[in-house]
């Protein structure tokens, strides 16, 4: 049997598979990133150069759910706080090593082009296969007018990618903010700026929590909290959506390496499938530790190998197609919901959750010997997936596809339809 | 007490803690998250007191302990020792729909574990109703006079229980074995109930320390939740000699320190198959009998010990001897227990309903040497008390109004064991708690008209 040929190559920086460690935590010295490539992780993106800060202590918090830990994870940890000289030092004995994984520079420098290519040239002397430039980081350094309060602004991102491009000789990704209304905005600036990919999503504003005992905010240093930047799992669908918005935009015509609450070969899929080229996980590592590599490998390869790919770069992009906007959605397309009583085990929660937040249409009935079912009035079902998505058990609730009634039509058809007729009556 | 004493009833206790251990905080966060809150839960409908199981449940998973052992001791008074005692695979457990995916919730352990909460950090769950001058009897402290308590009390009457022990909560406080529930948590409900105004008169028979005309004349009704009485006796010979038990008087000694010594190192034979026969037995190992066997004049089809009680046993050690019955008591010169002599029976034929009728096979008399035997074969009934009350009964089973726990006099309300038998009622706790609420509702109804609110 063979396997899938796991190797990728984003704007030209190439890696045996994949998973890239995000810059992040991780990624902090020498010592860690080798570690995650002995591990197997295919590269890393270092944690953020620049001129060393000082960090606080505490710095994280996570958000857990129902008993799951860590379904968000938010931090306050700023770029690398070690020096520049060790960093590089650290990049140049670790590239050494393992010469065919890929390292990446992330830079964070102030809005100032000797900057820029001061540090361009540093990282690129100490051998790295590529530059990320950090306009995403929303807590501290923007305050500072980096990270993300440059990411906000378009023409900074164009601006200071083009400076970056100016001195870089490696392939640069600008590392994009989800803290805005439109991120398709910022990448193509960053697409006009020179950038040869970009990556997204960097963490999204939050606060963890508020301790109700102490009435403190979660992480507190001291007696004081401040807003912090959220991942994990639960940012999942958020970043997703952003990088199939940018895979979808013609004009954001570079690849992408996606991140955000990639946990698992599965979320790498998605990815992947909706346009990302590769992806880099962080929340997952520090969850579980470098170790989690070898199942999204295996994973991974055995999906390819299920289905007869024989390159995972085969699969990039290959959704993109199928999302688009609310108004070309067919109007009458029609499922509706099918309840399995021989599976069911009539927890009555699809009857309760249709009954009193979706459209009243599961009964609670009883079978001629007696028993209790649920039935689904299929007329009045709006095919709204909530049942399902309720439902304990596996295959209690199927959503059936009915036959179209009418002709396929969207929104959009029906308004271009409706304008053609009234532009007829109009003519009479 | 000497060393050696003090030694042996160290080693006694330690047989007689709680054999199921609590659940800890992280066990039971995640047993609470398992459940599904179902709509309309069939556990609900399984418990007798209605508890509402699923909010119980999601409550603990919210953190809101306090909320979860009000929600199950609004429903059920006895709720703590319930969560310890109830056959809860045949009642919430047997219910639960995981059942059909996966494993059923540990409801009893959840509930216990919310009540052993309020337990531990000293809550005040409940407060006592706006005082409505009326004034109400219970005889008998136990789960069912308990429940009938709380529930009037909350409505305002000025409620007294009579109870013939020193401490109230009747079979929970002494007949159920402490390795199940520790005399504590009942004592705990009882308090509980006293906390709303209840009087509890201890060590008081009613129709001796005090004369019912008194009773009658001084309430405007009276709950009678007087349970059973003591095992009957198994009329053969040698059933007078030192060295016989009574299984529910066997078990009420464990319950108090000191343990009884008397038992150590001795084979024991108790007579009897259902749940206090277990105990009985249970409770010989733990007092460190050598042997223990249980002789039953049926077989393992008929013995009506829960299931888990019977595995339990079975895990302690205890011997089962089917189709034996009883016919001597041996003594030896002293007077003591040596053995006792049965005889094998077999099975016949059932009748419709009925559970199977044996006869002896003949020539069939062996001895089992013993040093004790502990007769669990059922419990009498408090005929004379109940005759004297009038009541309509049959054969001490006090009649009623299944509805309402209505006696024959329609001033009098019955519950919990002393209406339990002959297809009425049911031998749980946690039926009579059920039991008690409801004549406490009945009665309250009846008395709505004569008074003002």
């Amino acid at each position: 049997m063979t396997m899938a040929d796991l190797r990728t190559n984003l704007a030209g920086i190439t890696s045996p598979n994949p998973f890239w460690l995000a810059s992040a935590p991780p990624t902090n010295s020498g010592y860690q990133v080798q570690r995650a490539f002995e591990a197997g992780w295919g590269g890393a993106v270092w944690k953020t150069l620049g001129d060393p800060i000082l960090n606080v202590s505490s710095r994280y918090a996570a958000v857990h759910f129902n008993g799951q830990r860590v379904a968000g994870f938010n931090n306050i940890e700023l770029i690398t706080d070690r020096p520049l000289e060790l960093n590089l030092k650290e990049i140049y004995e670790t590239k050494k090593r393992f010469p065919n994984h890929a390292v990446v520079a992330s830079l964070m420098v102030e809005p100032n082009q000797n900057a820029w290519h001061e540090i361009v040239k540093k990282a690129e002397a100490a051998g790295v296969d590529g530059l990320e430039l950090n306009f995403g980081c929303p807590h501290g350094m923007a305050e500072r007018g980096m990270g993300s309060a440059s990411g906000q602004v378009p023409d900074l991102v164009e601006k200071q990618t083009n400076w970056a491009k100016e001195a870089a000789e490696t392939p640069v990704i600008v590392k994009l903010t989800p803290n805005i209304t439109d991120i398709t905005s910022t990448a193509e600036a960053a697409v006009r700026g020179g950038a040869d990919a970009v990556s997204m999503i960097n963490t999204i504003n939050s606060l963890a929590g508020v301790d109700i005992d102490t009435w403190l905010p979660i992480p507190r240093v001291g007696g004081k909290g401040a807003h912090g930047g959220y991942c994990g799992p639960a940012v999942k669908p958020i970043a997703l959506n952003m990088v199939s918005e940018c895979a979808r935009n013609s004009r954001i015509n570079v690849p992408i390496s996606g991140m955000g609450g990639v946990s698992n070969w599965q979320n790498a899929i998605e990815f992947m499938l909706m346009g990302a080229s590769n992806v880099q996980i962080c929340t997952a590592a520090m969850h579980h530790g470098f170790r989690i590599v070898e199942d999204l490998i295996d994973g991974l390869s055995t999906y390819l190998d299920d289905r007869g790919i024989l390159s995972v770069q085969d699969i990039i992009g290959k959704s993109v197609p199928t999302f688009s906007d609310w108004g070309n959605l067919d109007l009458n397309y029609k499922v509706v919901a099918r309840i399995n009583n021989d599976v069911c085990i009539n927890c009555n929660k699809c009857h309760i959750a249709c009954e009193d937040t979706s459209h009243q249409c599961i009964d609670m009935l009883n079978d001629p010997s007696g028993n209790p079912i649920l039935q689904v009035r299929e007329e009045d079902c709006v095919g709204c997936n909530l049942c399902s998505i309720v439902c304990p058990v596996d295959g209690a609730i199927d959503m059936i596809e009915l036959n179209h009634e009418h002709p396929a039509m969207t929104w959009n058809e029906r308004q271009t339809l409706i304008g053609s007729l009234k532009d007829k009556k109009v003519s009479k | 007490m000497s060393s050696l004493e003090s030694s042996v009833q160290k080693e006694l206790q330690k047989n007689f803690t709680e054999v199921i251990p609590s659940l800890t905080n992280q066990e039971a966060f995640q047993e609470s998250q398992r459940c599904l809150y179902c709509y309309d839960a069939p556990c609900i409908k399984a418990c007798p007191t209605g508890i509402d199981i699923p909010t119980f449940i999601k409550k603990i998973a919210s953190g809101n302990m306090k909320g979860s052992a009000k929600t199950i001791m609004t429903a059920n008074p006895v709720g703590a020792s319930c969560s310890r005692v109830c056959p809860t695979e045949e009642l919430c457990e047997g219910a639960c729909v995981l059942n059909h995916s996966k494993k059923p919730i540990l409801i009893g352990n959840l509930q216990r574990y919310a009540t052993d909460w309020a337990i531990k950090n000293d809550q005040v769950l409940f407060k006592q109703g706006q005082p409505n001058g009326k004034k109400v009897a219970i005889v008998g402290g136990g789960p069912a006079g308990l429940s009938a308590a709380r529930e009037l009390a909350l409505l305002g009457y000025d409620v007294t229980i009579y109870e013939a022990e020193s401490q109230a909560g009747g079979l929970d406080t002494y007949g159920i074995v402490s390795f199940r529930l520790p005399k504590s948590v009942s004592l705990w409900e009882v308090e509980q109930v006293e906390n709303l105004g209840v009087k509890i008169k201890t060590g008081v028979k009613v129709g001796e320390d005090i004369q019912f005309d008194e009773i009658f004349s001084t309430n405007d009704r009276v709950i009678l939740a007087i349970g059973m009485a003591s095992v009957p006796d198994l009329n053969i010979p040698g059933e007078q000699s030192n060295g016989v038990y009574d299984a529910i008087e066997l078990v009420k000694m464990t319950k108090a320190a000191p343990f009884p010594t008397e038992l150590k190192d001795k084979k024991v034979v108790v007579i009897g198959a259902g749940n206090t026969a277990i105990d009985g037995a249970t409770c010989s190992v733990r007092l460190g009998a050598e042997n223990v066997k249980i002789l039953y004049r049926r077989s393992e089809q008929e013995m009506t010990a829960y299931d888990f009680e019977y595995e339990f046993a079975k895990q302690d050690g205890v011997e089962f001897r089917w189709l034996t019955q009883p016919v001597e008591i041996l003594k030896n010169e002293d007077g003591k227990v040596k053995g006792i002599k049965c005889i094998r029976m077999r099975l016949l034929k059932a009748d419709q309903g009925e559970r199977r009728r044996t006869e002896p096979v003949p020539d069939s008399e062996f001895i089992i040497e013993c040093d004790a035997v502990v007769k669990a074969i059922g419990q009498k009934r408090h005929l004379p008390f109940i005759e004297e009350l009038d009541l309509a009964h049959k054969d001490g089973v006090i009649l009623i109004n299944n509805e309402t726990m209505e006696t024959s006099n329609p001033k009098v309300y019955a519950c919990g064991d002393v209406i339990f038998g002959k297809g009425q009622g049911e031998a749980m706790v946690v039926s009579a708690a059920q039991q008690g609420k409801t004549a406490a509702y009945h009665m309250h109804e009846s008395l709505k008209e004569t008074y003002s609110a």
